[in-house]
């Protein structure tokens, strides 16, 4: 564990981060725990280790912000205000989930909340970020949209045209890059020439900054800025989050377990948890407790419990549904 | 009826039109003025394509709108054609009603991704709680060498992919209410022109109408073969059966106007009364929408046929540059005759 940096911001909003790094952590970690059973059919990729993205960028969003996933989206639905009961009933394949039962774990959608959905085509969902920040642009307001992608979205060129569009036009658009630095098993720089994806916002004189996303508040303070930026019409910026992801590209097992990569790497990381760091800092802060914190997880617990026992007793859809929503037939 | 009417020159047309005092307008001028209206009466509206607020005005169809509504709602955008089309369908799914523009059909596969994994899906992939009022106006090309990557039509491959619709406009009255239909439709539509309809004559009215899609039309009665005619085609396809009735053939024509949903009602009970079907696409053979429409009489009515059916339609190969190879390259009329002729004396 590095040294506890002074806690710089309030702390609500500490408080905030660290229960919704918590909610995400525990709400993967259940998965894990029931993922062998195998009644949960669906394919995971989990976001355990990268939580201080989500919930740092998240909390400086409003619900009437949009959002924009991708294939490891758990997080991001969950820092934005969707439910845990319909995403799980989602994941079980259940005519309550979120997309009744049409999505799975790569496609959740929460409209009520802002988030306008998850592509599992890598870089899919980047565009409709940037289409969301042209919409609020033309209605008006000072609304903004976030687009969430991997740093192997930074190889497709949907990327680099978004980036290119979206400065054009001064769009209200946040690109949070969570730079984990694999794409499934192959490495960043076996796919590109550097690391630093940053870089791509250079041509386009767009705002940028490189954010040690272990530390959540180094997170929620770029993201402040950049939020800042976009709801006075200041254009969109690029934020490369360096994380590290500790489970497989897809599974609950680890990349070690499967000889995709050292274990040490892992373990180097670990040591490096985000929701720890925080956690141990607001200790030393005093702004919690042990009892509280302790409190706090079995609260989550209790909630992502039910929200489990939800989703199993959730029905079916019917075996007909398999024809619906092909297209809108009005609302 | 003036509305189902295919004029084939413009002076039967004026002749017509004035005896019943009814305006007549072209293709090109029936897309300009729905464009039109449907951004007057909507705010939602708008138009993005590489150089639709340019001189040329796509071949005339968005001239002088940029000037009208703007730059901001007549949207020149930069050549990234997946992106921009990600990019509508984010608008989209938040409120707005975007049009997007590509001046040849050929563009279309750079955004393969966008329409088939996204705009298509993203409306089941949600269970519903999102969807994508979209209009795709692609305009097929052809002639003066445009060659293998400026002429082409890519309605079959859409066809095959569910949550897309696919509209195929051929006359003037159709262009303008199938666009305001696709508009108000809710759905990704795939909206394909001919640049050789584009000046083409006919009625038109001057308000706003809807011309429902998967509605086929009858575009010319007749008693002995059915020929199912897409887009340029149904033109050519008149031709040919003025021709055919000299030699006491009678035709029937049928414009489908949408390929999804195809109007197989319409289509099968022509055939039905005809018993002898050629189908004339602009596009080539294998995998072809004329493909689908025999598949469907098969599995319904296999035994309706006295006669085999006939395609007209590109060949398989690329489409070629030099004059004489695109004239040995593109089926016509005359085509269209020998097919039906075959199959009439066949039987
Ligand atoms: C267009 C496309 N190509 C390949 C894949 C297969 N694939 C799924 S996830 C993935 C890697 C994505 O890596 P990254 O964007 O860094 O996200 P991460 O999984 O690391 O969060 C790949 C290649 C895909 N889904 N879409
Ligand atoms: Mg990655």
């Amino acid at each position: 564990m590095p040294e506890a940096t002074a806690l710089d911001i309030p702390a609500d909003i500490a408080i905030r981060l660290s229960r919704t790094m918590m909610l995400i952590r525990q709400f993967e970690e259940k998965i894990v725990d029931v993922y062998g059973v195998q009644d949960m059919k669906t394919p995971v990729h989990l976001c355990i280790g990268q939580e201080a993205i989500a919930a740092g960028v998240c909390e400086n969003l409003r619900t009437d912000d949009y959002i924009l996933t991708t294939h490891r989206g758990h997080g991001h639905c969950l820092a934005k205000g969707a439910s845990p009961r319909e995403l799980y009933a989602e994941f079980y394949g259940r005519r309550q989930g979120c997309a009744r039962g049409k999505g799975g774990s790569m496609h959740p959608v929460a409209p009520e909340c802002g988030v306008l959905g998850a592509s599992a085509i890598v870089g899919g969902s980047l565009p409709h970020a940037v289409g969301a920040a042209l919409a609020i642009k033309m209605q008006g307001g000072d609304r903004v949209a976030v687009a969430f992608f991997g740093d192997g979205a930074t190889d497709e060129g949907v990327f680099h045209e978004s980036l290119n569009f979206a400065a054009l036009k001064t769009l209200p658009v946040i690109f949070v890059c969570e730079n984990n630095f694999y794409a499934v098993s192959s490495p960043i720089l076996a796919r590109r020439c550097n690391d630093n994806i940053v870089l791509h916002a250079q041509p386009y004189d767009m705002p940028n900054e490189q954010v040690d996303s272990m530390d959540v508040l180094k997170v929620y303070h770029a993201a402040h800025r950049a939020v800042a930026r976009a709801r006075a019409g200041e254009g969109p910026t690029l934020l490369e989050c360096r994380t590290y992801r500790w489970k497989g590209h897809v599974g609950p097992e680890a990349d070690h377990e499967k000889g995709c990569r050292p274990k040490e790497e892992l373990e180097d990381w670990m040591q490096r948890c985000p929701v720890e760091y925080l956690n141990q800092l607001l200790l030393a802060e005093g702004i919690i407790t042990e009892e509280a914190l302790a409190e706090s997880t079995r609260e989550i617990e209790r909630e992502l419990d039910d929200a489990l026992e939800f989703a199993r007793q959730c029905p079916f859809p019917d075996p007909r549904e398999v024809l619906e929503n092909v297209y809108y037939t009005g609302a | 009826m003036p509305w189902t009417k295919v004029y084939l020159n413009v002076e039967e047309m004026a002749d017509t039109l004035q005896k019943e005092g009814l305006r007549g307008i072209s293709y090109h001028e029936a897309i300009l003025e729905a464009q039109a209206q449907a951004m007057e009466s909507d705010d939602r509206v708008f138009i993005m394509g590489e150089g639709v607020d340019d001189p040329g005005g796509i071949f005339g169809t968005t001239l002088g709108l940029a000037e009208r509504f703007g730059k901001d709602r007549v949207m020149d955008i930069p050549v990234a054609e997946n992106a921009m089309t990600g990019i509508a369908i984010g608008a989209a799914t938040v409120g707005m009603k975007p049009v997007f523009v590509h001046m040849r059909n050929d563009f279309l596969p750079m955004c393969m991704d966008q329409l088939v994994n996204h705009a298509a899906k993203l409306c089941y992939m949600t269970g519903g709680r999102l969807h994508v009022p979209l209009v795709v106006r692609a305009i097929i090309g052809r002639g003066w060498g445009s060659a293998a990557q400026h002429a082409q039509a890519f309605h079959a491959l859409f066809m095959h992919i569910p949550g897309l619709k696919v509209v195929m406009p051929s006359t003037p009255y159709d262009a303008k209410g199938l666009f305001l239909a696709a508009l108000d439709d809710g759905n990704p539509v795939m909206f394909i022109e001919h640049r050789w309809t584009f000046n083409a004559v006919g009625y038109v009215p001057e308000e706003m109408y809807r011309v429902p899609l998967g509605e086929g039309i009858i575009r010319r009665e007749g008693e002995d073969v059915t020929i199912v005619a897409l887009s340029q085609q149904v033109y050519e396809a008149m031709k040919a059966a003025a021709i055919l009735e000299a030699d006491g053939i009678s035709v029937e024509v049928v414009d489908p106007r949408t390929l999804k949903p195809l109007d197989e009602e319409l289509i099968l009970s022509s055939v039905s009364k005809t018993r002898r079907l050629v189908i004339a696409d602009v596009a080539h053979r294998t995998g072809s929408v004329g493909a689908e429409i025999v598949c469907r009489i098969a599995e319904t009515s296999a035994d309706i046929l006295v006669a085999p059916i006939r395609r007209v339609c590109f060949p398989d190969t690329p489409i070629p540059a030099s004059p004489v190879l695109e004239e040995a390259f593109y089926p016509g009329a005359d085509d269209i005759v020998e097919a039906v002729r075959e199959i009439v004396k066949g039987s």
